[in-house]
């Protein structure tokens, strides 16, 4: 019996998409081998930063908020701050995974499975903060509409209820989401693995067997749950934005919040993506599935939706003098040249300018350049959400009132728990899951035919 | 071990594997064709030319997609408005139930009710055809593509030979 190379679609030289469908499978089964002695470090040092976020976190149930930085009239500080950088994370995954699927984005595949695994640690960090920051934590469910003894229901005019409808629902889906892609992935693993691990693989992939019953319904539900992520995704960050946007704070109240939070999350969700993807590939050996190509593409969409905040950034200053409103004018002069003026020109520096140098192909291809700009990123949207609540808290109204707060250790603290308890999950799920969609690369790469050409489409 | 479902009776049939897609393709045709219906295929990723072959139509999973985002949105207005009047508080000299806050929390619905309805398909949708046990093969997850066709114990060899011919490169006997 004769074989006739298949024919390859005309992007797979730029994805190198040279493997077999054997190779597919074992290369990324590789990657669910025992770690090095590295990852555990990793791992030893995410468990333990965790471990300073929670024991500060019960410091707070027990004491009270008194140990964090709020200082009146900032009551909105590093845990709201916190809360903005985490969801904005999240929304590269979803991008990724959700959006350029329905482009039928080739270059996408590769790379979904790690970020969309990020989207969801990172709202699994983002929703905590909300409610580490009510002060009384244990009852937060009274955010809920459920019917109380006096049958009071929540204000549903207020953009704090949204978000929690919008968060739970994010996290929600995109939880979904990322199980139902691994269903396939899993069921590989299963048929792939001995002992103990089949079973647990066994279970998990929730008896699927790849019938054309089963890929009949799948493919279809998995373009639906894709179109229903994409306007989902767009609307949470625009409803966080609102969270500020609809209120009367100078610094706050402008109609531009909604696209630009949606793209300024982007962009630190593709910064994210590509701190934790460019050590990734290295240590799990899988340089030759996610390639520079990727990253190339990956350092665009960063390049566009960091014009994007250039372009928000400049005109928040315009509007601001445009508006002829003191307050609104006092608010941004002292973003720059007030007391906070340094965090003000680090979100400027990292967000706006570090992006342009990205118009370079010899920088969007250089994976150590790459990598120092993510952490600018990372440093910069961070900042971004700082300065836009407590600087605009800080000088709201009148003089008198304006005050300063400083960050204490509580603040820091969970910062650094969050951090911790985000790479714990990210690391146990690279070590467990396929990082790489075994079953969407398999369906780019053409099986092999006994007749020569055509066929695909 | 399996999960407490009740115990499933095997399907006697033969089971044939193919490592080329094309040689499939045509031994799924030349079945059709000639009256075989009881059809499973096993195939690693979602192929097209598997599903012209067999003649797949659209899944109906799109109706549920469409039923749950339709129930949502209306449970997103519906409790919203219920609540607001069901305790009426006056914010903001606003209407007691007001439209456009409320599109928030009914858009939230649609998608949260429609993803949910939309996987709740798939499973319901799957496992209708799951009563029954069919043979597998771990390679089916790999590499190669399985093809089930229930047949009584007389006509398997038959069967077989023209699985073989058909440029199947393992063809067993499921009873």
């Amino acid at each position: 019996m004769t074989t006739s190379a298949p024919e390859l679609p005309d992007f797979a030289p730029k994805l190198r998409l040279t493997q077999s469908h054997a190779d597919v499978t074992s290369d990324v089964v590789a990657t669910l081998q025992t770690p090095s002695r590295g990852y555990y470090m990793l791992l030893f040092g995410a468990v333990g930063m965790f471990l300073v976020g929670l024991i500060t976190f019960l410091i707070l149930v027990k004491d009270g908020l008194g140990h964090a930085g709020y200082n009146p009239p900032v009551m909105w500080s590093v845990y709201i701050t916190t809360f903005v950088f985490w969801v904005g994370i999240g929304h590269a995954g979803t991008l990724i995974s959700a959006i350029l699927f329905l482009f039928r984005s080739p270059w996408r595949t590769a790379v979904y499975r790690a970020t969309e695994a990020m989207t969801v640690f990172a709202v699994m960090t983002a929703g905590l903060f909300p409610i580490i920051h009510i002060g009384r934590q244990w009852i937060f469910y009274w955010l809920l509409p459920y019917p109380n003894a006096r049958y009071l229901w929540p204000n549903f005019k207020s953009p704090l209820i949204w978000d929690v409808f919008a968060i739970s629902t994010y996290l929600t889906v995109s939880t979904l989401f990322l199980i139902f892609g691994l269903i396939p992935d899993v069921a590989a693993v299963r048929d792939r693995v001995k002992g103990w691990r089949k079973f647990i693989y066994g279970q998990l992939s929730l008896g699927w067997q790849g019938t054309d019953t089963q890929w009949r319904h799948y493919s279809r539900a998995y373009l639906y749950m894709a179109a229903l992520a994409t306007p989902l995704v767009l609307s949470v960050h625009s409803v966080v934005s609102w969270d500020f946007a609809s209120s009367i704070v100078p610094g706050w109240h402008g109609t531009i919040f909604a696209p630009y939070f949606v793209a300024g999350a982007i962009y630190s969700g593709i910064g994210m993506v590509l701190t934790l993807l460019i050590p990734l590939r290295k240590a799990l050996r899988i340089e030759h599935m996610i390639t520079d190509y990727h990253f190339d593409n990956l350092s665009k969409l960063t390049l566009l939706t960091g014009t994007i905040l250039f372009y928000a950034y400049a005109m928040e200053y315009f509007v601001a003098w445009y508006s002829g409103n003191i307050f609104e004018q006092t608010t941004f002069f002292r973003r720059a040249f007030g007391p906070m003026w340094w965090a003000g020109w680090t979100m400027i520096i990292c967000n706006a300018f570090v992006s342009q140098l990205l118009w370079f192909r010899k920088v969007r291809t250089n994976l150590t350049s790459l990598f120092v700009i993510s952490i600018f990123i990372n440093i910069g949207m961070w900042f971004e959400r700082y300065v836009i609540i407590v600087s605009s808290l800080s000088n709201d109204y009148i003089p008198w009132a304006w005050d300063n707060m400083n960050p204490t250790w509580a603040d820091w603290c969970i910062l650094a728990g969050s951090f911790g308890w985000f790479g714990m999950y990210f690391l146990l799920f690279a070590r467990t899951f396929p990082i790489v969609a075994i079953q969407e690369i398999k369906e780019m790469i053409p099986m092999p035919r006994r007749r020569a050409g055509g066929g695909h489409h | 071990m399996r999960l407490p479902i009740p115990k499933r009776k095997t399907v006697p049939g033969v089971l044939a594997s193919f490592e080329h897609i094309d040689a499939a393709t045509d031994a799924i045709r030349d079945l059709r064709a000639r009256g075989h219906r009881d059809l499973t295929v096993y195939v690693s990723h979602p192929n097209h030319e598997i599903e012209d072959a067999l003649g797949h139509t659209n899944s109906p999973v799109r109706l549920f997609t469409l039923i749950g985002g339709l129930t949502g949105c209306a449970a997103g207005f519906g409790m919203t408005i219920w609540m607001s009047r069901d305790w009426p508080v006056l914010v903001g000299g606003k209407p007691i139930a007001s439209i456009p806050p409320y599109v928030v929390i009914a858009f939230e619905l649609t998608i949260l009710i429609g993803a949910l309805s939309t996987l709740f398909a798939v499973a319901f949708l799957s496992l209708l055809k799951a009563g029954r046990k069919i043979a597998y093969d771990p390679r089916f997850s790999d590499d190669r593509i399985g093809l089930f066709v229930a047949a009584r114990p007389g006509d398997a060899g038959a069967l077989e030979q023209s699985l073989r011919d058909a440029g199947a490169v393992e063809v067993t006997h499921a009873a």
